[in-house]
């Protein structure tokens, strides 16, 4: 078995957004980045998948020299190979996806991981992009996956409750929280992390089917109403609730 | 002439809200471009739900039926939405940033080379180009798009755009087969797991959290109870479903779900900067905490400072009160 998992680095969920210079993208200078919360699943997903069925691992991530940081964590907790497609263009889901999928061809997995969204564009794109590019499925919002010989069945999250969905192996899955418990990286797995080889690679694709005009940060809002102090302050709050914002 | 492309979406063969929502959005996004709006519609047995979309100013609606489509498959489903696509001339398609809109839409996107900007809370057309703005950083941010291909795809976030009424239109239905074989359902729903009816945070008009100031699992009852007599859902902070008091699917926040109910009730939660981002666009939010200083009450525009489990009971009893005159 061949196993892919694709990760992205983006700021933490602690981050102030400030608009950077160009009006169109986030001020980086104080901001800390992470491997995406969300690809911790699919990486340990993808090391879940190899015990259970054998086979090797490889991570994928596509964006600038900082992008390597991510390789380097899913190295940490276990991953062996791992390309990095090297670029400082801005490239939106679509011309992501493009190279991802380019590079996967190659590589033929039989099973590609991905977090179901990277949390700074939250687009939600890039694994079913990538699997419509490859022609295999693409199961997203993964919260349970079962394999029997070339058929997965996963359990994914929609609104109010779940759908247990089949596809056959070669197969795309997005990962949700829930899923697991990513695994902390061991001394071990770090200290060889350090020194492990990460293959470099150019883009194969730079067109963006989609274009940032502008960036703004949203309107603050006015200063609230205290209404009270204790549970003598319940019945205005519930009026005002009713009169004013006309809510209930 | 253009084509506006509004797929709709159903569940057990009703048309679901975020679809009247989707009809509208493409009337009001066809008016401004001179264009046509168009429904599409995909189920087994749909009868007569499409002219239902009369009633939101959808002139025409194209129908496929299949006893295969009764439930959702992916591969199948974009298949269908791209020849639809194709076979109307449509130069854009619409859908809602749904489970299944947001899972089939990329795919479409590959299949049709055509740019996609998801989870649009608005789209305005300037000088003939039609500009998305959707939130990113989990609202921490705001960007304004534009999509360079020739075909555009957008997909609305449910509960934003709103259903729009209007009279004297009347829906030409026409049913068309889909030209598909077993092959293209490679991945399929098999069963469909509902939570005993519970309402989804991110379906619901009014969302009441919990966090911390519960101060331990056995009193999330009391924002289940308030929750239950609004009507709404419950939800919750990263922090108790990080301590395992509550599943992830209820989590409120950037790594959780993001919510714009028209009621949002935080209870003994803080407002770390991760949960603001999932719930600051809601319309109205009351503030429950005894921190006069957390940073919830900023965005809150109602509060009151005080104890969350000497609050919760009596709130929840006044609104049974003020509820049942």
């Amino acid at each position: 078995m061949k196993i892919a998992v694709c990760v992205s680095q983006v700021p933490d969920t602690t981050t102030k957004v400030k608009i950077g210079p160009d009006g169109k993208s986030i001020d980086p200078s104080g901001v800390t980045y992470i491997i995406n919360p969300y690809d911790e699943f699919a990486v340990e997903a993808a090391l879940q998948f190899k015990e259970k069925h054998g086979g090797e691992t490889i991570v994928v991530s596509v964006g600038k020299d900082s992008n390597k940081e991510a390789i380097k964590k899913s190295y940490a907790m276990g991953i062996e190979k791992g390309i990095h497609v090297k670029t400082d263009v801005e490239m939106d889901s679509y011309a992501v996806a493009r190279n991802i999928a380019d590079l996967l061809k190659e590589i033929n997995p039989d099973v590609i991981f991905f977090g179901k969204q990277s949390i700074d564009y939250d687009d939600s794109q890039v694994g079913s992009l990538v699997s419509e590019m490859l022609g295999i499925p693409s199961i997203t919002v993964v919260v349970g996956i079962e394999v029997d010989g070339n058929k997965i069945t996963c359990e994914r999250e929609i609104e109010g409750g779940k759908e247990v969905v089949e596809a056959t192996l070669p197969a795309a899955i997005t990962t949700q929280r829930g899923l697991n418990n990513p695994r902390y990286p061991n001394l071990k797995g770090i200290m060889q992390a350090k020194s492990r080889p990460i293959e470099e690679r150019q883009p194969t694709y730079t067109g963006n089917k989609t274009e940032i005009i502008a960036m703004t940060l949203p309107k603050p809002k006015s200063k609230g109403k205290i209404v009270g102090t204790d549970v003598s302050a319940v019945p205005e709050l519930v009026k005002l609730l009713r009169e004013e914002a006309k809510v209930i | 002439m253009g084509k506006v492309l509004a797929f709709i979406e159903t569940r057990d063969n009703k048309i679901k809200n975020s679809g009247f929502e989707t009809a509208s959005a493409a009337v009001k996004l066809a008016g401004e471009t001179g264009s046509e709006a168009v429904a599409f519609l995909i189920g087994s047995a749909l009868s007569g739900i499409a002219s239902e979309l009369g009633a939101y100013g959808i002139k025409k609606a194209i129908v496929t039926e299949d006893q295969r489509f009764e439930k959702y498959s992916t591969t199948a489903y974009s298949k269908i939405i791209a020849q639809a696509c194709k076979e109307s001339g449509a130069d854009v398609i619409l859908l809602s940033a749904t489970s299944m809109g947001k899972d089939v839409s990329p795919r479409i996107s590959a299949k049709l080379e055509a740019g996609l900007v998801a989870d649009c809370t608005e789209i305005k057309v300037e000088s003939g180009n039609i500009i998305a703005t959707r939130p990113v950083y989990a609202g921490k941010a705001m960007v304004d798009v534009k999509v360079c291909s020739t075909i555009k795809i957008f997909t609305l976030r449910p509960n934003v755009f709103k259903p729009v009424k209007v009279d004297g239109v009347t829906t030409e239905v026409v049913k068309v087969t889909p030209d598909i074989s077993d092959d293209d359902f490679k991945s399929q729903v098999k069963e469909i797991v509902v939570n005993n009816e519970k309402l989804d945070v991110t379906e619901a008009n009014i969302v009441v959290s919990g966090g911390r100031g519960l101060k331990g699992p056995e009193n999330f009852h009391l924002v289940e109870e308030l929750a239950k007599v609004l009507g709404g859902a419950a939800g919750a902070s990263r922090a108790i479903v990080d301590a395992g008091w509550r599943p992830h699917s209820d989590q409120v926040g950037q790594t959780g779900k993001t919510v714009a109910p028209n009621l949002y009730i935080a209870v003994g939660i803080s407002g770390a900067i991760q949960h603001l981002a999932g719930m600051s666009s809601s319309k109205c939010i009351v503030a429950i905490n005894k921190d006069k200083d957390a940073p919830i009450f900023q965005v809150a525009d109602y509060g009151i400072v005080g104890d969350a489990l000497e609050i919760l009971p009596v709130l929840t009893e006044e609104f049974k009160k003020v509820l049942s005159n």
